[in-house]
């Protein structure tokens, strides 16, 4: 089987006048499917245009990229598109949820340009929704919901079409501790289901949930660790109850 | 620290039983139009207000084609209309004024035409079919109580060939009542109106100055000519017969008639007609070579053509007017869309991320600047419709409301939006979607 993500001395420069941000140099990686992988670092440090490079959301100057063994780096911007349609999953620091559409709205949006027939794609989304444990939550518009439902809102979005790898930008960093951990629960019971997770993040306290620590310093992979990852759910059951009702 | 027996509901929910989803079934691979079209108009209608005052812009462009483009072509109808009503092929010769004692009396004084001269053109101009002297004069006639003031007009039968007029009720006289100069009448629908209402007038007798007529029929309705007279407004009566028995007649004018109506045949130059019965009149009436001409010859088309050329300017004014408009409407629809298009970077990032290919975003902005501008010309269509009908309600103008007209202005409306909207769209489509993700 294919590994999940193969770089190849990967790089992404940037030219800015005269200068040139090297903002990504030489990565060299293989993450095979099923790993909970997180990138750290400081800003700046490459984590998340190595996001997405692997998210093919854009082109590397250099280096080589297989996704699932497919080249990425020549190819057009409708064959990129097709692939993070069918492979890739995005969740967001800020959810990026369409303000004016419900929940099963959003969640159904990649399957729009997947070309499904309105009837399976509200299926589908509600699907989506109730596995991220939103099934009473459809009809709510994101200005209805609370932080946390809208990160599950962005994640049954990120999974309803099925993706290999789950990329994930600072999932946690808009929410409480509390909510941030029920969303990395989320994510190690995707990954458990074998969905490639790639969380980006800059809290200590989120990366120990995954199996795999990369981080990053001045566009360069310096570290690569392997941990057994805590479990998220057990840590939450742990926290003090809270003063209010949820 | 952990207190045992509480249970928040959190952590429950945030562990299904499996969150992994089935793998999906394949689609067919490209965008619905029933989906983007939903789209559009949600979208659209996310800034109703912002929406409408765009629209507007096509949607009085639009409207003001649609009204003038009817009342224009309604008026168009009526004097081409009103012109045919006069009869076609049809040449009118004026006597030119008449000289008395030097005086010269002016167009209208006293004629120099006779009923010879009608009968001269017949025979030696070869286009034409018939030429007729007639007379017209105002006189009071009378019928049982009832009395009315028109005109009469005297000419022998071929003046209906000329003018193309029937009877509508009873008949027309003949050329041997004519010759006979029989005191036969036949009415204009507005006199037999006023003097009969709405009683059959065939058979019944009226006065003029005097002298008893039998009506023998009724004219069928002109309604105006171009000048705006009411050509049902006049009664006719043989030639001979006015000469003896209500116009009079002396020497001088035994034989004058006012106006001689030609007719020309059908597919005939009506140019060289007119130059034959000038070089005619100028020998009969005896003109020497460095006079100027005996008659004036009045031709209907000449009125026709003045016409068209009003009508035609008047179109590319109206043509100017639409122009501009949905000029100044596409121009709200491409800012409109551009402030649109900035506002929603964000999703457009998004959409982009998860995994709408460039021609799908731009084919979403693209239908929206279209729906916008087809939402502006079709209420542009029903209010311009309303309008005209106002208009004819109104102002009593005839208006007439083409099907092709009705299609250009929407086509030129969803053109209007597709051409402004492309920039915008395009704009939209070629975004970085990182860049995009990340705008404010």
């Amino acid at each position: 089987m294919a590994a999940l993500i193969e770089t190849e001395g990967l790089t992404r420069h940037f030219p800015a006048g005269e200068e040139v941000v090297k903002a990504l140099s030489d990565v060299t990686l293989t993450v095979q499917p099923g790993e909970f992988v997180a990138a750290m670092g400081p800003s700046g440090s490459g984590k998340s245009t190595f996001l997405n490079l692997i998210g093919c959301l854009d082109r590397p100057t250099s280096g080589h990229y297989r996704l699932m063994g497919e080249s990425v780096e020549t190819l057009s911007h409708d064959r990129l598109a097709e692939l993070r349609s069918r492979r890739i999953g995005f969740v967001f620091q800020s959810f990026n949820l369409l303000p004016r559409t419900d929940a099963l709205g959003n969640v159904e949006l990649p399957l729009v340009y997947r070309g499904l027939r309105r009837r399976a794609r509200r299926d589908r989304a509600a699907m989506a929704l109730a596995a991220v444990g939103l099934g009473d939550r459809m009809r709510h518009r994101p200005s209805q919901l609370s932080g946390g439902q809208q990160q599950r809102v962005a994640i049954a979005r990120a999974i309803v079409g099925s993706p290999d790898l789950l990329l994930a930008d600072e999932p946690t960093g808009a929410l409480d501790t509390r909510t941030g951990l029920s969303i990395v629960t989320l994510f190690q019971a995707l990954n458990r289901g074998g969905v490639g997770v790639l969380m980006v993040t800059h809290d200590a306290e989120v990366a120990r949930f995954a199996s795999r620590v990369l981080r990053f310093r001045d566009g360069r992979l310096v570290g690569d660790m392997r941990q057994e990852p805590a479990d998220a759910a057990a840590v939450l059951a742990a926290l003090p109850p809270m003063e209010h009702a949820a | 620290m952990n207190v045992p027996g509480v249970i928040t509901r959190e952590p429950a929910a945030a562990s299904p039983p499996s969150p992994v989803l089935p793998p999906l079934p394949p689609g067919h691979g490209g965008m619905d139009l029933m989906e983007a079209l939903r789209g559009a108009l949600s979208a659209l209608a996310a800034n109703t207000l912002r929406s409408i005052l765009t629209a507007l812009g096509i949607f009085i462009g639009v409207a003001a084609v649609i009204a003038t483009v009817a009342v224009g072509e309604g008026a168009r109808r009526q004097v081409t209309a009103q012109i045919q009503s006069l009869g076609a092929n049809l040449l009118i010769i004026w006597g030119g004024s008449a000289t008395m004692g030097g005086v010269r009396l002016g167009a209208g004084g006293r004629s120099n035409l006779s009923y010879d001269d009608a009968i001269a053109i017949g025979r030696e101009v070869p286009e034409i079919e018939v030429a007729v002297g007639s007379i017209r004069q105002t006189f009071q006639m009378v019928a049982g109580n009832q009395n009315w003031s028109s005109m009469v007009i005297a000419a022998d039968p071929d003046y209906f060939i000329a003018h193309e007029w029937v009877a509508e009720l009873g008949r027309l006289y003949t050329a041997e009542e004519a010759s006979a100069a029989r005191k036969v009448v036949i009415l204009g629908a507005t006199v037999a109106e006023n003097l009969f209402g709405e009683e059959d007038p065939v058979g019944r007798e009226i006065r003029i100055r005097q002298t008893p007529f039998e009506v023998i029929g009724v004219m069928a309705r002109k309604g105006q000519n171009p000048m705006g007279q009411d050509q049902d407004d006049a009664v006719f009566i043989p030639y001979w017969t006015a000469r003896r028995s209500v116009m009079g007649a002396s020497r001088a004018n035994a034989r004058q008639v006012g106006t001689i109506s030609v007719k020309i045949h059908e597919g005939e130059d009506m140019q060289e007609a007119e130059e034959s019965i000038r070089a005619l009149m100028r020998q009969r009436h005896r003109v020497a070579a460095n006079e100027p001409d005996s008659v004036s010859i009045r031709n209907l088309s000449d009125i026709q053509a003045t016409r068209d050329a009003a009508a035609r300017t008047l179109s590319l004014l109206l043509a100017s007017v639409a122009a501009v408009s949905l000029l100044v409407g596409g121009i709200g629809v491409m800012n409109i869309m551009l402030v649109s298009v900035t506002e929603r970077t964000r999703e457009i990032g998004l959409r982009l991320a998860v995994g709408a290919r460039r021609r799908d975003v731009l084919a979403q902005f693209l239908l929206e600047a279209l729906v916008l501008a087809l939402l502006g010309g079709a209420v542009g269509v029903a209010a311009g419709l309303a309008l005209s009908h106002l208009v004819a309600d109104l102002a009593g103008w005839p208006v007439l409301v083409k099907p092709d007209a009705v299609l250009l202005a929407v086509g030129v409306s969803a053109l209007t939006g597709l051409f402004f909207g492309f920039w915008p769209a395009r704009r939209a489509a070629m975004l970085d979607p990182i860049t995009a993700l990340r705008h404010d």
